[in-house]
């Protein structure tokens, strides 16, 4: 047997999004098996929305991610709705489209830029990076808060989008739309793109179904889900738009998806404002008293594939059990068959695709046993190992 | 001019400790390095290691299995080193100080120079508190 | 419909089933029957395992598996109650890989046993709680089955 080399991203490097340690494992240049261990992140969310009441729970939920802070929100009050059995009103199905999808947007913009990032395409970090910050600026019109908007309780939204609002948003959406032609030819024609991009990571159909992986991740390789249309909510029966696939199944096949979604979503934001245009102003809820018995499960499409929450009431004011399910939750496992087989350098860009982002190098200091992967000295004991190595040579001397 | 403020005359570089976060704040750091807010134009800059660093920023709430990591980077520090807690989680835990994972809020881990609150904070107020934390010393 | 014929391979199986809506259904389940009909769901029928959510009630602890029929928009709840003492059931790892992780993350937080799970280390914790001791147990007054 070969011997085989432990090296390890994580738990904090610079550009993480949550601190994760993956241990690759490899011969040579060659990636042979992935690891992975979690928990540095871990909060008891789904334990801290039983104390809380089903109102104060929105806030929760909505900093379980800080990038989909509203696909959470959003899954919780189709799941709520689905106990109570209440149908909200139009102009707050319009509002809560709207939000979802400008996240969407959002979102993309951040992989697109930190894939650039991974990939040393730092133009197109900066670009991307520079053209969210207008969706951002959105945000905070509508919501006074440029992450975590609050925008969403039971029965409807806590705040309306008014109509004179509508021509600012409009005016960043086709600014948005400009810009992603410019992104669009920032990624299809740069020839170093394809070259690092295509033919990597690869996840067949098979793999996909195998590992349960939805969202983009899901629609790259050809397995045509979209909780969006197949189960279709809030304001997505009202207006017309496209699910993107595409065949490939590797990188560049997602970043296609993640950008071509992106006009749809702008097409989508078009068509919801119309729709505002006329509903009633202010009429954005429906007042709920009590919340029955039973429980609820309600899915939703996140920028990053579908979030589904279960939600148990026994009758009083806080959910008896509340459980969450992220995308990244089965995507991750899906890293398992990406990365394996091909070169370290390409591991970061494959690991990054799926869109929880890792990259850089492991930066914390503790020695490794390399056979049995076991901490022998932390950072003090180094020190005064060296120290004391020191001091040998110098008496020697 | 003491040797602290000696120390941090000149371009400093950061490190980012994100715990048990909900990533706001991390994107938020990340943010003032982009075109609009361009942190690097007073000579910060994000580094890989603790080793290379000036500054901490550390973000989120702390759960247990960060603790010791957290205590550990903070070790491997060159001295003297700012630490900056950002976001409600990083100054008091926030929403998740409930959680049977907690383990923080920071300060009670190492010790604080400057808080930046906020859920999450924007990048201007990023900017501003590490600005205000130059001018301290 | 994929359902009508579900029921009628399961006859035995399937102890109660309920419909709140064509898109939600519940089917409450014999537990030793959980690999067979979830094999059958992904296998033939071509379901899409979404998660499996663990309740602690004082009927004992519960299971809903999750499963998504896309294209219809489905959501298939396979329910199963297990015992309050001594819970324990099959595991599904060795046949799908997507319900690895869940079914090792139900085990520490509310220590539901996993038979032939091909492994049940830790997924979450590293000395955040004791070991032997479940986060999400609940205590419940009027019987006597307390937190361990």
């Amino acid at each position: 047997m070969s011997k085989q080399t432990l090296i390890p991203i994580g738990p904090y490097h610079p550009l993480q999004e949550e601190p994760e340690l993956f241990k690759l494992y490899c011969d040579g240049e060659i990636v042979k098996d992935v690891k992975w261990e979690t928990g540095y992140n871990h909060r008891g969310i789904e334990k801290l929305a039983e104390q809380k009441s089903y109102d104060e729970v929105f806030f929760l939920v909505e900093r379980i991610c800080g990038i989909c802070s509203t696909s959470h929100p959003f899954a919780f009050a189709t799941s709520v709705e689905e106990i109570v059995g209440v149908e909200i009103t139009n102009r707050a199905k319009y509002i809560r489209t709207i939000i979802g999808e400008l996240e969407r947007i959002h979102s993309h913009l951040l992989w697109v830029g930190l894939a650039g990032h991974f990939l040393g395409y730092n133009t197109l970090f900066m670009w991307a990076w520079k053209y969210r910050e207008p969706v951002l600026d959105l945000f905070e019109m509508i919501a006074g808060n440029r992450n975590n908007y609050a925008m969403f309780k039971v029965g409807g939204v806590r705040r309306d989008i008014e109509n004179q609002k509508i021509p600012a948003i409009e005016k960043v959406l086709s600014l948005v739309k400009k810009k992603t032609d410019l992104l669009v030819g920032a990624v299809m024609d740069d020839p170093v793109f394809h070259a690092r991009t295509k033919g990597v990571g690869v996840l067949t159909r098979q793999d996909i179904l195998d590992f349960a992986a939805v969202g983009p991740t899901a629609r790259a390789s050809g397995v045509d889900i979209d909780v969006r249309r197949d189960d279709p909510y809030a304001a997505y029966p009202l207006v017309n738009w496209k699910v993107i696939t595409a065949k490939a199944g590797d990188v560049f096949a997602k970043a296609e998806v993640r950008l071509l979604e992106m006009y749809e979503s702008v097409f989508i934001i078009e068509q919801c404002l119309s729709g505002l245009k006329k509903e009633k102003e202010g009429d954005v809820e429906v007042k709920i008293k009590h919340i029955p018995e039973g429980f609820g499960t309600g899915h939703t499409e996140a920028p990053r594939g579908e979030v589904f929450h279960f939600v148990l009431s026994d009758g009083s004011n806080s959910p008896a059990r509340h459980k969450i399910r992220a995308p990244s939750y089965t995507n991750i496992a899906t890293f398992k068959k990406s990365c394996v087989g091909q070169s370290i350098s390409d591991a970061t860009i494959s690991l990054a695709a799926v869109d929880p982002c890792y990259c850089c190098t492991e930066r914390l200091a503790v020695a490794i046993d390399r056979q049995s992967g076991n901490r022998i000295m932390n950072a003090k004991e180094i020190i005064s190992h060296s120290a004391s190595i020191t001091n040998k040579l110098l008496q020697h001397e | 001019m003491g040797f602290k403020s000696y120390c941090f005359k000149k371009s400093l570089w950061l490190f980012h400790f994100g715990g048990a976060s909900c990533n706001n704040c991390d994107i938020e750091i990340l943010d003032c390095l982009t075109p609009r807010y361009d942190l690097e134009r007073f000579g910060m800059l994000l580094v890989g290691s603790i080793r290379h660093a000036d500054v901490l920023l550390v973000n989120g709430s702390i759960n247990k299995k960060d603790k010791p990591r957290l205590l550990e980077i903070y070790e491997q520090a060159p001295k003297p080193v700012l630490v900056v807690a950002i976001g409600a989680c990083g100054c008091t835990g926030g929403i998740f100080a409930e959680g049977y994972t907690f383990a923080g809020p920071v300060d009670n881990i190492i010790p604080v120079d400057a808080y930046i609150p906020g859920c999450p904070p924007k990048p201007e107020a990023i900017l501003a508190g590490i600005v205000k934390l130059l001018g301290k010393n | 419909m994929v359902l009508n014929e579900l029921k009628k391979t399961f006859a035995k199986e399937i102890l109660d089933s309920e419909a709140r809506s064509k898109r939600r259904v519940t089917l409450r389940i014999d537990p030793a029957a959980l690999v067979p009909i979830s094999v059958h769901l992904f296998r033939e029928l071509g379901f899409r395992f979404i998660i499996a959510s663990a309740l602690h009630t004082k009927k004992g602890f519960e299971i809903y598996y999750h499963y998504s029929y896309d294209g219809t928009g489905l959501i298939l709840n396979l329910h199963v109650i297990l015992d309050q003492k001594k819970p324990e059931i099959e595991s599904l790892s060795n046949m799908f890989e997507s319900t690895n992780w869940i079914e090792r993350e139900m085990h520490e937080l509310f220590g539901i046993n996993f038979l032939n799970h091909p492994n049940l280390d830790q997924l979450l914790s590293e000395g955040n709680w004791a070991t032997g001791e479940y986060p999400y147990r609940k205590r419940f007054k009027s019987n006597e089955e307390v937190q361990t």
